[in-house]
C-alpha cells in the first residue's frame, strides 16, 4: 500500500463533491434568432469559444468560434445561430459527483460541458477544468491565490484518474525582513496539511523550505521557492539572484557560515542551513554563479525512505 | 514529566500556549541558533533560549517542540506572542540564567538526550 495520502483524499472529494459544487452559474447565452454574424462580437466581448443557445432556459445548442468559422467559409447567407449551431451535445447533470466530469474530459476531451439541471431540465451552468481544479482546492481547504498557485491541469486531471497527482505552490520570499522570516514556508506546511501528507515528510519539507527561505532572506535579498508534488516526491526549487556561492563543497560543511555578525546575533549563520536542508532530503543539487545568483533543487520523497536521515 | 510541573517547580511564566501545559516533555535543548535547534531537538523537547524574535515560534512549530523557556527574564517580542498564540506555542519565562534553569531542569528529571 504506498499510495499516497492525499491522493485518497483528492479521490473521496471527486466522489463526494457535486458538479453543481464546481460549475459556473454565470455564463452568457444566446437566443435561437441571435444571427451568425453577430457570434464573432458577442464572444469576443467575453472572451469566450463558445456560448449555450437557449430558448426559456432549455439547451437547445452551442455555437462556437468553430461553427461561426464553418458558417464564413460556406459563404452563405446570414442565419440564425440554430442553424449552424451544434446540437448533438454532451451535458452533464448539476447532481453527478464531479468524477464523472472528470471523466468526460478525459473521454472527450472538450474543454468544457454544459450542466443541466436535472429537476427542470435547464441550463444549470457550465463547467471547465479549471472550475473542477478550482472547487478541489477550496474542498481540501488550500488557501487559493491565482499568484501563489499553479498548476497544469491536464496532468491533474489525467493524473487523479491515474493516481498522480501535480500540484505546484510557488512563494516569493522578500529579502527584508530576517525576523519575519519563515512566512513561505509556514504557509507550504499548512498547504501539505491540508492535502493529508504525513507529518513526518511535512516536517521534513518544513524545515527544508525554512532553511532554503532563511537563506534567500539573509543572503541573497529574497527570491522565489516553488515545491512541486507529484505522485512520488515533493521537488523544493529555490531561486535567487544573489551573490551565489563561491564554494559549495565548503557551504555545506556543518558550521561554515559568511553571515556577518548581526545576523548571527539573531541566531541565525549557525552553518547548518545547507546541511540540515540535505539531512531532509533524498538529494539536494545547488548550482551558483557568482554575482548571478543560486538556484537549488531539494527532491524529498513522500514515502518513508531509510536512506534519509534525521530528523 | 508534565510541562506544568515544571513550571511550578521553576516559577515560570506563562505567556502564550496554556492549553499544552499539561503534554509530556520528553527531552531539553539549550541552544540561541536556529538552525542547532532544528538539528538537534526532538518532539515534545522543551527549548531553553535567550532569543525572542518570531522565528523561534516558526523553529517550535515545525519541530514539533513542547516550549520554549525564556531566560534572563527576557520577553518576546509582540509579534513572537501574537504568532506563539496563533500557534499554540507555550512560552515560558524565567528570571534565572541559562546555566540556572537547565540546572534546575536536569535535577527534576529533564534529560538533553532523547533516549536517555
Amino acid at each position: 500500500m504506498k499510495r499516497l495520502i492525499y491522493t485518497h483524499k483528492v479521490q473521496e472529494l471527486v466522489y463526494e463533491l457535486k458538479i453543481r459544487d464546481a460549475a459556473v452559474t454565470d455564463v452568457l447565452t444566446v437566443p435561437p434568432e441571435t444571427k451568425m454574424s453577430e457570434v464573432r462580437q458577442i464572444l469576443r466581448t467575453r472572451k469566450i469559444t463558445a456560448a449555450p443557445v437557449l430558448r426559456e432556459g432549455l439547451l437547445l445548442g452551442i455555437v462556437s468560434v468553430e461553427d461561426y468559422i464553418n458558417w464564413l467559409t460556406l459563404e452563405g447567407e446570414d442565419c440564425p445561430v440554430s442553424a449552424c449551431m451544434s446540437k448533438d451535445l454532451i451535458v452533464l447533470h448539476d447532481d453527478e459527483p464531479m468524477i464523472h466530469a472528470m471523466k468526460y474530459f478525459e473521454k472527450y476531451r472538450y474543454y468544457e460541458f454544459p450542466v443541466i439541471e436535472r429537476e427542470s431540465g435547464k441550463l444549470f451552468g457550465i463547467i471547465t477544468k479549471f472550475d473542477v481544479i478550482v472547487a478541489l482546492l477550496k474542498a481540501l481547504g488550500i488557501d487559493y491565490d491565482r499568484k501563489e498557485i499553479s498548476y497544469k491541469p491536464t496532468h491533474f486531471f489525467n493524473d487523479v484518474s491515474a493516481d498522480r497527482t501535480k500540484l505546484v505552490f510557488t512563494y516569493k520570499v522578500s529579502g527584508n525582513d530576517i525576523k519575519a522570516g519563515g512566512e513561505a514556508s509556514s504557509r507550504l506546511k499548512k498547504n501539505l496539511g491540508s492535502l493529508g501528507i504525513h507529518p513526518v515528510i511535512i516536517r521534513r519539507v518544513a524545515i527544508a523550505s525554512y532553511e532554503a527561505e532563511m537563506n534567500l532572506i539573509i543572503y541573497a535579498g529574497g527570491g522565489t521557492i516553488k515545491a512541486t508534488l507529484d505522485g512520488k516526491n515533493i521537488l523544493l526549487e529555490v531561486t535567487d539572484n544573489g551573490p551565489g556561492i563561491p564554494d559549495i563543497e565548503q557551504a555545506l560543511k556543518p558550521g561554515y557560515s559568511t553571515a556577518s555578525n548581526w545576523v548571527r546575533e539573531l541566531g541565525f549563520g549557525a552553518g547548518m542551513g545547507l546541511p540540515n536542508i540535505q539531512n531532509c532530503a533524498e538529494r539536494l543539487d545547488i548550482q551558483s554563479s557568482i554575482g548571478k545568483g543560486t538556484s537549488i533543487r531539494i527532491t524529498i520523497p513522500l514515502e518513508e525512505l531509510k536512506e534519509v536521515r534525521k530528523p | 514529566m508534565k510541562l506544568n510541573a515544571l513550571v511550578d517547580a521553576l516559577n515560570l511564566e506563562t505567556v502564550s500556549g496554556e492549553s499544552r501545559l499539561n503534554e509530556e516533555v520528553s527531552a531539553g535543548y539549550v541552544s540561541d541558533l536556529m538552525s542547532d535547534v532544528i538539528a538537534h531537538t526532538s518532539e515534545g523537547n522543551i527549548w531553553v533560549t535567550l532569543q525572542v524574535h518570531v522565528n523561534i515560534v516558526a523553529v517550535a512549530s515545525m519541530k514539533g517542540l513542547a516550549g520554549i523557556i525564556l531566560i534572563n527574564g527576557r520577553k518576546p517580542e509582540d509579534k513572537t506572542l501574537e504568532k506563539a498564540k496563533s500557534e499554540n506555542i507555550p512560552i515560558l519565562l524565567s528570571g534565572l540564567p541559562a546555566f540556572e534553569v537547565v540546572g534546575r531542569l536536569y535535577r527534576l528529571g529533564v534529560s538533553g538526550m532523547q533516549d536517555a
